[in-house]
C-alpha cells in the first residue's frame, strides 16, 4: 500500500502534447478514477505512471520513492489492461502466478497466493483451463486476479470492463468494488464511462485535452463541477448551459431576476442540469418549448430550447408532455452553477439568490 | 443469393491447373522413380545408390541443412528482435535485410564467388592484414571444410531474409500488451522473450521452418556457382543425371528422396511445434 | 550513449552492412571490367576509369541479350497466370463458406511446402509431348506452379481484409454480384494485387533449376548462366550476377510498402 505522487508531468508525442502538465496526489489505500473522454491524455497518464512510457518531464513517485526512471518491473506495480492481456498459451493457474514466479517467491507462497486471488474472483473451476476456452469476462476475472496475487502496492486499471456487454459490465462493476474495499490498495482506474467512474471512485480526476480539470469526490464533481466540460461531460443526460446577459449585478431569465456573482460583467453562463429544473406557473419561472419527448423508463426526458438555448429537462414519468408545448420551469437554487463564458470555469459558490419575480422589467 | 457452385467454378481453375503441373507430375516422379525398363524395380535407386556422387551428395545436403536451418533461425529472432526496437527508420533497416529476398540464388552464388575466390576480395582483405601472403584457395577439392564454410555463408547471407520476413509478420501479430504485462509483473526482458515472445512466435517459427528446410533441400545453383562439381547436393545430382546422363530414372529417384525428406522434416515441424487445441 | 544503446546499433550497422556490402562488391565487378576482376589485389573502390564496357561486353555476348528476354517472357506469363488463375481461388476462400474450402487450402498450402522445382523432371517428358519443351512458354507455366500458392493465399487475406459490408452495400444499391467486385473489391484489393504480381515476377525471374531442366537452346537467363557457369571467364559471371540482382531488387524496392503489408507486416 502506498500513496502516488504525480508531480508536474508532461508528455508530448513529436509535436502533439497528450498532456499538458499534470500534478496529482493519491492518497495510500485511495481508488481515483482518470475519466475523460478518448484522447485526453489519461490513458497515456497510467501508462506513465506503469512506466511503459516515459514522461517529458516531471516526477512519479511511490510511497516516497521516486519511480520516474524505473522500469516497470522495478515499480512494485499491478496492471489491468484493456484487452485483459492474459498469455493464451499458460494456463490460468500460471496466468495468475504470473508476478509471483518472475518475482522468485516460492512454490507454497505462489500457490497460496493463486488460490485467494482465484477464490476473490470466483475463477477456482478454471484454474487449469487455457484463456481460449473462457469467455470475455472470466478473462477478464482472471487478469484481476493476476494483478491482486501479487498484492501490489499500487494498481493500475485501464478501462477493464469496456470490452464486456452492459449487464456484464454492471454486474463486474460491484464484484470488482467489493473486492478492492477488502484488499485495500492504492488504484488508479482508467475510464472514459463517467458512471462507471462514480460508481467506483473515491475521488475523479476529469481530464481533458491534457489538463486535469477538476479532482473531487463523485459528489463534488456531479453537484460542483469546475468547468463546462466538466458539467457536460460528468452525469447524463449532461448539464445545461444557458448564456445570459448580466445586468447591474442581475440576470434575467424569463420571469425570473437572479443575483449574479460579485464582479461579473457582461455575460455569464449559467448551468443547471435537468434534474434540477421544477416545473412551475410562467409567473414564477422561464419558458421552455418541447421539441423531442423520450420515455427511458425511471423518468421522461424533454429535450427543447429556452431563450433561444438547446435545455433538457426530466419530468416524473407519469406526467407526459405533448411535442410543441410551452411549460414553464424554475431552477433548484442550491444546484445551480454560475461559470463564466469565456473561459468555461466556475465563478465563486456564493449562493444563486432570487432577486424578485414579476414579468421582465422589474 | 449466389448460386452454390460459385465458388467451386471460382476454384476450378487453380486447382485444375496444379492438378495437371502439380500432383501429376508428383505421381509421375514417383512412377518414374519405382520404374525401369517397364517394370517396376527399384533399379533406379540401386544405381542412384551406386554412384559415386551419392553418398556425397548427402551428406552434403544434410550437413548444410542442419548447419545453416538453425543458425538462419537464431539470425532472423535476433534480427526480429532488434528491429522492434528500431525507431526511426526501421523501414528503411527492413528493406535492407529483406533485399536477399530478391536475388536468385544463382545470384547470391556468384556473389560470394567473387569475394571468396582465389582472387577475390576475402583474400585481399586478408592480404591487406597480413594473413595471407598470395591469394589462397578456399573453394577447392583440397578444402573441403572452406567449401562448406563458404557455402553455408553464401546461404546464410541469402536466404535468412526469409526466415525473417515471417518472423517479423508474426511478431506484429502479438499483440504488444501481453509483452507490457510480463513487464509490469515484473519479466526481464530476457524473461520477456523466452516465456512471452518466443511461445506466441510458435506458429510463425513453424511456418518459417517447414519454408526454409523445404528450400534448403532444395538447394542447386548456390553450390553450383561456389563449388561448381566438387560439392554435389541432392538436387544437383538429379539435375545431372537428368539433363546430362539423359538418365530420368536415376534422376526421379534423387527427386523422390528429396521429396521425402522434406514431407518428413515439414511432418516433424508440424508435430513438434503445435499449439494445442486448448490454448488456440 | 549507453554501452547497450552502442551495441545495438553497432547490430544493426553490421547486419546492414553484411547485406549491402557484398552487393556493392560484385556490382564493382561487373563495372569494373576485366581489369578489375583480374587484378589483384581486389580494389575497393571503383576506378578512376568507370566504364560500362564489361556490361556492353557482356550483353554483346550472344545469348545473353535474348535468354534476358525469354526471362522477361517467363516471368510476364508466370505473373499473369497466378493472378488469374490465384485471384478468383482467394476471392472464394474469403468470401465463401463451402464445403471442401479447407481441403482446398490444405492443398494450397502444401504445394507450398513442396520442393516444387524437382517436378520439372517429370515435366520434362509432358512437355516434350506436349511441344512446351524448351520454350520460355513452358518454363513460365512452370513458375506459375510455384507462384500460385503466393496468389491464392495473399489475395485471399487481402479480400478477407475488405469489410464485407462494403460489397453488400454495393448489391443493395443496385450492382450485380459481378459489377460489385470489379467496381468495390477489385479496385480496394489492385494495389496488393499488384504487389503479388510484381513478387510471382520475381519468382519467376529468379528460378534456376527448373529453368534449366525445361530449356535446351531457349534458354532463360539463369539457365543460360548456369550453363556458361565453369566455361565463361570471371568477370562476365560477374556481370551476369550484377544483371539478374538489379531488376529484382528494383521491384521489390518499389512494392516493399505492399509487399510487407500483405506478408502482414504492419507499419506499426
Amino acid at each position: 500500500m502506498a500513496n502516488i505522487v504525480i508531480d508536474n508531468i508532461t508528455k508530448s508525442f513529436g509535436s502533439f502534447i497528450a498532456l499538458a502538465r499534470v500534478d496529482l496526489n493519491i492518497a495510500d489505500g485511495e481508488f481515483l478514477a482518470l475519466l475523460g473522454p478518448s484522447g485526453c491524455g489519461k490513458t497515456t497518464l497510467l501508462r506513465i505512471i506503469a512506466g511503459l512510457e516515459t514522461q517529458s518531464s516531471g516526477q512519479v513517485k511511490i510511497g516516497g520513492r521516486d519511480v520516474s526512471v524505473l522500469p516497470p518491473r522495478k515499480r512494485g506495480l499491478a496492471m489491468v489492461f484493456q484487452n485483459y492481456a492474459v498469455f493464451p498459451h499458460m494456463t490460468v493457474r500460471q496466468n495468475v502466478g504470473f508476478g509471483l514466479r518472475m518475482a522468485g517467491a516460492d512454490a507454497a507462497r505462489i500457490e497460496r497466493q493463486v488460490a485467494r486471488a482465484a477464490a476473490l474472483l470466483h475463477i477456482q473451476p478454471n484454474l487449469d483451463r487455457y484463456p481460449a476456452q473462457l469467455s470475455g469476462g472470466q478473462r477478464q476475472r482472471v487478469a484481476v486476479a493476476r494483478a491482486l496475487a501479487i498484492e501490489p502496492t499500487v494498481l493500475l486499471m485501464d478501462e477493464p470492463l469496456s470490452n464486456l456487454d452492459a449487464l456484464l459490465r454492471l454486474e463486474m462493476r460491484a464484484e470488482l468494488k467489493s473486492v478492492l474495499r477488502e484488499a485495500g490498495t492504492t488504484t488508479i482506474y482508467v475510464t472514459h464511462d463517467q458512471t462507471e467512474a462514480m460508481g467506483l471512485a473515491d475521488r475523479i480526476a476529469v481530464l481533458h485535452a491534457g489538463r486535469i480539470q477538476q479532482i473531487g469526490t463523485p459528489t463534488e464533481v456531479y453537484a460542483f463541477p469546475a468547468t463546462t466540460f466538466v458539467g457536460g461531460f460528468v452525469g447524463s443526460p449532461p448539464m445545461n448551459f444557458l448564456t445570459l446577459p448580466v445586468e447591474n449585478g442581475s440576470v434575467r431569465l424569463g420571469a425570473l431576476t437572479l443575483k449574479s456573482p460579485t464582479g461579473c460583467e457582461g455575460q455569464i453562463v449559467l448551468g443547471v442540469r435537468p434534474e434540477d429544473l421544477e416545473p412551475t406557473v410562467a409567473a414564477e419561472g422561464f419558458s421552455f418549448t418541447v421539441r423531442v419527448t423520450e420515455p427511458l423508463g425511471p423518468h421522461i426526458m424533454l429535450t427543447g430550447e429556452s431563450v433561444g438555448q438547446p435545455v433538457r429537462v426530466v419530468v416524473p414519468p407519469d406526467r407526459p408532455v405533448p411535442v410543441g408545448a410551452t411549460m414553464h420551469l424554475r431552477p433548484r437554487y442550491d444546484r445551480v452553477v454560475w461559470m463564466d463564458p469565456a473561459s468555461g470555469a466556475a465563478i465563486g459558490r456564493e449562493e444563486t439568490r432570487q432577486l424578485g419575480l414579476g414579468a421582465a422589467g422589474n | 443469393m449466389r448460386a452454390r457452385s460459385i465458388p467451386y467454378l471460382l476454384i476450378a481453375p487453380s486447382l485444375g491447373f496444379l492438378t495437371v503441373l502439380f500432383f501429376v507430375p508428383l505421381v509421375q516422379t514417383i512412377a518414374l522413380a519405382f520404374q525401369a525398363d517397364g517394370i517396376w524395380s527399384t533399379a533406379n535407386f540401386s544405381r542412384m545408390a551406386g554412384d559415386l556422387n551419392f553418398t556425397d551428395a548427402v551428406v552434403n545436403t544434410f550437413e548444410i541443412v542442419i548447419i545453416v536451418v538453425p543458425l538462419q533461425l537464431l539470425l532472423a529472432l535476433g534480427m526480429a528482435m532488434l528491429l522492434q526496437h528500431v525507431r526511426g527508420g526501421r523501414d528503411i533497416v527492413l528493406w535492407i535485410w529483406s533485399i536477399p529476398l530478391g536475388i536468385s540464388d544463382l545470384a547470391a552464388g556468384l556473389v560470394w564467388l567473387a569475394i571468396l575466390t582465389d582472387k577475390g576480395y576475402l583474400n585481399t582483405i586478408l592480404l591487406g592484414l597480413g594473413v595471407l601472403s598470395g591469394p589462397q584457395s578456399w573453394l577447392s577439392y583440397e578444402t573441403p571444410v572452406t567449401l562448406l564454410a563458404a557455402i553455408v555463408v553464401a546461404e546464410l547471407w541469402r536466404a535468412t531474409a526469409i526466415v525473417l520476413v515471417i518472423l517479423v509478420a508474426g511478431v506484429q501479430l502479438v499483440p504488444k500488451e501481453y509483452g507490457e504485462a510480463a513487464e509490469v509483473f515484473g519479466a526481464t526482458p530476457w524473461q520477456r522473450f523466452t516465456r512471452v515472445t518466443l511461445p506466441l512466435l510458435k506458429p510463425s517459427i513453424q511456418t518459417a521452418l517447414v519454408l526454409r528446410t523445404v528450400l534448403a533441400f532444395e538447394m542447386f545453383a548456390i553450390v553450383l556457382s561456389i563449388g561448381g562439381r566438387n560439392f554435389p547436393v541432392l538436387v544437383s545430382e538429379a539435375f545431372n543425371w537428368q539433363y546430362n546422363q539423359q538418365d530420368y530414372g536415376v534422376a526421379a529417384a534423387y527427386a523422390v528422396i528429396v521429396m521425402g525428406v522434406s514431407l518428413a522434416a515439414t511432418l516433424i515441424y508440424l508435430w513438434v511445434l503445435r499449439t494445442p487445441a486448448a490454448q488456440r | 550513449m549507453t554501452l547497450r544503446r552502442a551495441v545495438f546499433i553497432t547490430g544493426i550497422v553490421v547486419l546492414c552492412a553484411w547485406t549491402l556490402v557484398p552487393i556493392y562488391l560484385i556490382a564493382l565487378g561487373a563495372i569494373g571490367g576485366r581489369t578489375v576482376v583480374n587484378s589483384w589485389p581486389k580494389p575497393f573502390l571503383p576506378p578512376a576509369d568507370l566504364s560500362f564496357a564489361t556490361m556492353r561486353e557482356f550483353f554483346d555476348i550472344t545469348g545473353v541479350w535474348t535468354s534476358a528476354l525469354y526471362s522477361v517472357e517467363a516471368a510476364v506469363l508466370c505473373m499473369a497466370f497466378s493472378i488469374v488463375l490465384g485471384v478468383p481461388g482467394g476471392y472464394a476462400l474469403a468470401r465463401f463458406v463451402f464445403p471442401g474450402a479447407t481441403t482446398y487450402r490444405l492443398l494450397i498450402l502444401l504445394t507450398r511446402a513442396f520442393p516444387v522445382a524437382i517436378l520439372a523432371l517429370p515435366l520434362t517428358v509432358g512437355f516434350i509431348r506436349l511441344g512446351l519443351y524448351d520454350t520460355p512458354f513452358g518454363v513460365g507455366l512452370m513458375h506459375t506452379t510455384l507462384a500460385l500458392p503466393f496468389a491464392v493465399l495473399i489475395s485471399a487475406s487481402l479480400f478477407q481484409a475488405i469489410p464485407r459490408e462494403l460489397e453488400e452495400a454495393a448489391w443493395v444499391f443496385g450492382c450485380s454480384p459481378v459489377r460489385a467486385f470489379w467496381r468495390v473489391m477489385l479496385p480496394l484489393a489492385l494495389p496488393g494485387i499488384a504487389a503479388v504480381a510484381i513478387f510471382a515476377f520475381v519468382i519467376s525471374w529468379n528460378e534456376v533449376f527448373a529453368a534449366s531442366v525445361l530449356t535446351v537452346r531457349h534458354k532463360t537467363l539463369t539457365a543460360y548462366l548456369l550453363s556458361v557457369l565453369s566455361e565463361s571467364p570471371l568477370h562476365v559471371q560477374f556481370a551476369g550476377g550484377f544483371v539478374l540482382i538489379v531488376p529484382s531488387v528494383l521491384f521489390i524496392f518499389l512494392v516493399r510498402k505492399r509487399l510487407f503489408s500483405v506478408w502482414g507486416i504492419a507499419n506499426r
